[in-house]
């Protein structure tokens, strides 16, 4: 017997073995692969079991935790939530995150590696690091002008230090507050459906993922491509231009909202906004310097990140000439973000030379030790310095004298392009307010800020004045916070 | 370990006895004593960064049981193996801190308080088996009436409402217990009994299958009680949605047939007949099919989009703990639900001490059973033999069964993890067990080395 009772015992022992291979296989071969299971649960409770770290404007926190005792511990809360929605995202225990939440996730979790005191310290003590702040280079000034100007208006406001990238607002109004994205009850579910539900798209950031038609502020772009590739060499010279201008190879005649555009100078065309000038001078510059121009001021550009990816804004890139004539003045499929049109007004201010837009500042560990720090980096050099300083006095003159007048601000050097874009079924639509701008205060070397506003409900009166009547008053707010608080 | 001995004794005594160890078995008692009151205050300082303030309680409690047992033992079986009682002590005082460390994520539901109570209902009767049981032999007399209470306790739970799916309690007042864990004991009891009385007659007579010797066939008197068993285990099964107890007798037997005859043909017959029985069951008796499919498939509830189900969350658990476990009173196998203090308790071991902390639990339970082949190689009587490995082998096809179930090796059975789980049942009978383990061990310790041996 004692021969079967060693057998018996080896059977015995096989079947350790086999538990043994069995829990290695699960703990150690496969563990990654279930640890990173979309339905395990404990990454979410991990996730939320300490307080996130915060998104600083000013220096100040806009966003702070909740302790709520339960398994997904920690929820978010916002300070000014509307106010700083498109900036900072949500940070929802249901539906994940967005912009800065999502963008420095890894920094606010907690999660990323370069938080730990030493590498591979965290791997060894398996602790979880403090979430870190991320300081932003929103202006809590400027933001908050630029909010307070859109009121209860339908559209955005980008707003850009031309000689670094910085973004000092970026505001998207009708806006909603993230809080309440915040947590796990009903209440969660039932916001999520009323804010996608809602006409106005509040989560909609339009300074950043909308694209308008930008309407007569892309002639600051044309006439930047006609006078780089040399079809225009003096401003003040008569083009020969007709009115009304009759598309090439088609009967579509252009006209214009203004007196004067026959044969009128670049200067007075960018002025008063001619429609007839700059169509011809598109056709005329050719597909190709229009096209390069274009994207070397950001078009077509669809790998921006902010750190948050940027909607990529449209020129196309084969065109009839009729069609090249109208995307000259902004028309046909050419599209922009406001942030990009923020990128075209920044480029002239800044001697051509476009600066990659920036919302982190910095990064830093919950202490206060830098991570990571954004410096000021050129993008593409967008123009000729010499066309830059051209266009930055024709700007200037389309507010001293011209269709942005109520942009100006008094004492301070102000450059500035209204638009006005049609859109919706045979123009049916409400007409988009377009205004960008920059400003240089007196003591300043250089222009310290560049701006773009779009009102997607303007009152109602067509033409360019609606650009100046609605969106400039906004963007001379914005420029005067940022001169006040620069 | 004879022949050392016999070098040390005058060769004037004819037999020599084993060194008692007693004092080996006190020391390890303390370091298992210690070793839970550890992982209890570990609990409370990861949890609410305090000790708990019962841990004084709870080291007095478990302390106290250890030496009461320590001193039965000493008293009444002084040869015993002295690794019997302190595996059976840290393994029950580990269940106890894991049970209080889910108790602390479900306050409205404390299970520990319970288990205390019944672990000490458990060393009482380890005690009273220790004090009262002078010789194992004795239990050979009641074999029949073994088998007859075994099958009076595994029918009955079948008058009462099923609890999630199997029809394994008896409820009565705020009070339940399940009778078929009893039954494992009278169960090897009368299987050790049985064939040690028929062991001759089951491995020399019998009608010879093909040309195979090895597949020989007893003749019908004797098989009869085999194949009732057989049907009975299958019967248990389809009735009560029982398939651990079933496997467990099924895989019992086997095995003790196998060692009381040495017969490959029983292992190969028996192989056959828990295959056919299990398949039957597994595509007739959709409780069991839906099991089955689980295993086959842990993850198919996450894809329909109803979330991980039990298995998946054990398996989670397992994998969160990776090698060296998140610690005690950090992981959140709470996730797994209602069974997490009860058939899942492996999967909080799992993930909060990990794998080392799991291959830690699965060698002791590893050593319980090897000290109980142990006691049976040296013991000389048949029976106490058998019973021996029938009782060390419920101990492996236990763990086997339910360790592998909830990792995901075999199909997931609701059986109790030995001393860890939730569950008086469970507890009291495992102590019951060592209990005879520690007195089988003691005969074959205790009783003369012949020194022809030497």
């Amino acid at each position: 017997m004692t021969r079967y009772i060693r057998h018996a015992a080896a059977f015995c022992a096989l079947l350790l073995i086999a538990l043994l291979v069995n829990a290695t296989r699960v703990q150690v071969f496969q563990a990654d692969a279930l640890d990173a299971d979309e339905a395990n649960r404990r990454n979410a409770i991990v996730r939320f079991e300490q307080p996130r770290g915060d998104i600083l404007v000013d220096g100040r926190p806009v966003t702070g935790s909740r302790d709520t005792g339960e398994q997904l511990r920690y929820e978010r809360t916002y300070k000014n939530g509307p106010l700083y929605a498109p900036v900072t995202g949500y940070a929802s225990q249901v539906y994940g995150t967005t912009f800065l939440e999502h963008a420095e996730d890894d920094i606010l979790s907690g999660t990323d590696p370069m938080l730990a005191p030493l590498p591979l310290w965290n791997d060894i003590t398996r602790a979880q690091n403090p979430g870190g702040k991320v300081e932003t280079t929103i202006k809590a000034a400027v933001q908050q002008a630029a909010y307070a100007g859109l009121g209860g208006k339908r559209g955005a406001v980008a707003a850009l230090e031309p000689s670094t990238g910085k973004i000092l607002a970026l505001v998207s109004t009708p806006s909603y507050d993230p809080e309440r994205l915040s947590g796990t009850d009903r209440a969660v579910a039932d916001t999520w459906a009323e804010l996608n539900g809602g006409a106005t798209k509040p989560m909609l950031n339009r300074a950043i993922r909308q694209t308008y038609p930008p309407g007569s502020t892309f002639k600051v772009v044309t006439a930047a491509a006609a006078l780089d590739s040399g079809e225009v060499t003096d401003p003040d010279a008569p083009t020969k231009s007709p009115n009304p201008y009759t598309l090439p190879g088609t009967s579509t005649q252009l006209t214009n909202e203004v007196d004067g555009c026959t044969n009128a100078s670049l200067r007075y065309a960018f002025r008063w906004s001619c429609n007839t000038v700059f169509a011809k001078l598109g056709v005329d510059t050719g597909l190709a310097p229009m096209v390069g121009t274009a994207r070397n001021f950001g078009f077509n550009d669809s790998g921006l990140r902010i750190p948050s990816s940027v909607a990529a804004s449209n020129f196309d890139t084969s065109m009839d000439r009729a069609q090249l004539g109208l995307s000259a003045i902004g028309q046909y499929d050419t599209r922009a973000t406001p942030l990009q049109m923020a990128m075209v007004s920044a480029a002239v201010a800044n001697g051509g030379s476009v600066k990659a837009p920036h919302l982190v500042d910095r990064t830093t560990t919950e202490d206060g030790d830098v991570v990571d720090a954004t410096g000021a980096k050129t993008l593409r050099q967008a123009m000729n310095p010499g066309t830059a300083a051209q266009l930055r006095e024709m700007m200037t003159q389309v507010v001293d004298e011209g269709t942005g007048t109520n942009a100006a601000i008094p004492g301070v050097t102000v450059g500035g392009k209204t638009g006005t874009a049609q859109h919706g079924i045979d123009n049916s639509g409400t007409p988009y307010a377009w205004f960008i701008s920059w400003a240089q205060a007196p003591d300043d070397p250089e222009p310290s800020v560049a701006v773009a506003v779009v009102v997607e409900d303007a009152a109602a009166d067509r033409g360019d004045i609606s650009g100046g009547g609605s969106a400039a008053p906004i963007a001379k707010a914005v420029m005067e916070a940022a001169i006040g608080a620069h | 370990m004879a022949g050392t001995s016999a070098g040390t004794a005058p060769p004037a005594v004819p037999a020599v006895r084993v060194p008692r160890r007693r004092g080996t078995e006190l020391t390890l008692l303390v370091v298992a004593v210690l070793l839970s009151v550890y992982g209890y205050c570990a609990v409370g300082l990861a949890k609410n960064d305090t000790v708990p303030p019962g841990a004084a309680g709870y080291g007095a409690g478990l302390g106290v049981l250890a030496l009461v047992a320590h001193l039965a033992v000493r008293l009444r079986a002084p040869y015993a193996d002295p690794l019997l009682l302190p595996i059976a002590v840290l393994l029950n005082g580990l269940g106890l801190v894991l049970i209080y460390r889910l108790d602390l994520e479900t306050p409205r539901d404390e299970a520990a308080p319970a288990q205390l109570i019944w672990s000490t209902v458990g060393v009482g009767l380890f005690i009273a088996v220790v004090l009262f049981l002078r010789d194992h032999r004795v239990l050979q007399r009641y074999a029949y009436l073994s088998v007859v209470t075994a099958l009076v306790l595994m029918i009955v739970p079948i008058f009462f409402p099923a609890v999630n799916g199997a029809r394994i309690w008896i409820r009565f007042g705020g009070f339940s217990i399940q009778p078929g864990e009893f039954a494992k004991i009278l169960l090897a009891v009368f299987f050790a009994s049985y064939l040690a009385a028929n062991r001759n007659a089951l491995a020399y007579t019998g009608r010879t299958l093909w040309r195979f010797r090895r597949l020989q066939l007893p003749t019908g008197r004797v098989l009869g009680p085999i194949v009732a068993i057989w049907l009975l285990s299958v019967g248990v099964l389809v009735l009560e949605r029982d398939l651990g107890t079933s496997l467990l007798f099924f895989g019992l037997f086997v095995i003790l047939l196998y060692v009381a005859t040495g017969r490959i043909g029983w292992i190969a017959v028996g192989l056959l007949l828990a295959a056919l029985g299990a398949f039957a069951v597994g595509s007739l008796e959709p409780h069991v099919h839906s099991r089955v499919e689980d295993w086959l498939h842990p993850f198919a509830s996450i894809e329909a989009g109803r979330g991980p189900n039990q298995l998946a969350q054990s398996l989670f658990a397992f994998a969160a703990g990776g090698m060296l476990g998140t610690g005690l009173g950090l992981g959140h196998s709470i996730l797994i639900g209602f069974a997490a203090k009860s058939d899942f308790i492996l999967a909080t071991a799992g993930e909060e001490l990990g794998l080392s902390g799991l291959c830690a639990i699965f060698l002791l339970y590893a050593l319980l059973v090897e000290r109980g082949f142990r006691a049976g190689l040296a013991l000389r009587d048949a029976f106490g033999r058998l019973l021996a490995i029938g009782l060390a082998s419920i101990l492996a096809l236990q763990v086997f069964v339910i360790a592998g179930g909830v990792m995901g090796l075999i199909p997931l059975t609701g059986m109790a993890m030995p001393f860890l789980a939730q569950g008086g049942s469970s507890v009291v009978t495992n102590w019951i067990i060592v209990a005879l383990l520690i007195r089988v061990s003691d005969s074959a310790r205790g009783q003369p080395v012949p020194v022809e041996a030497a």
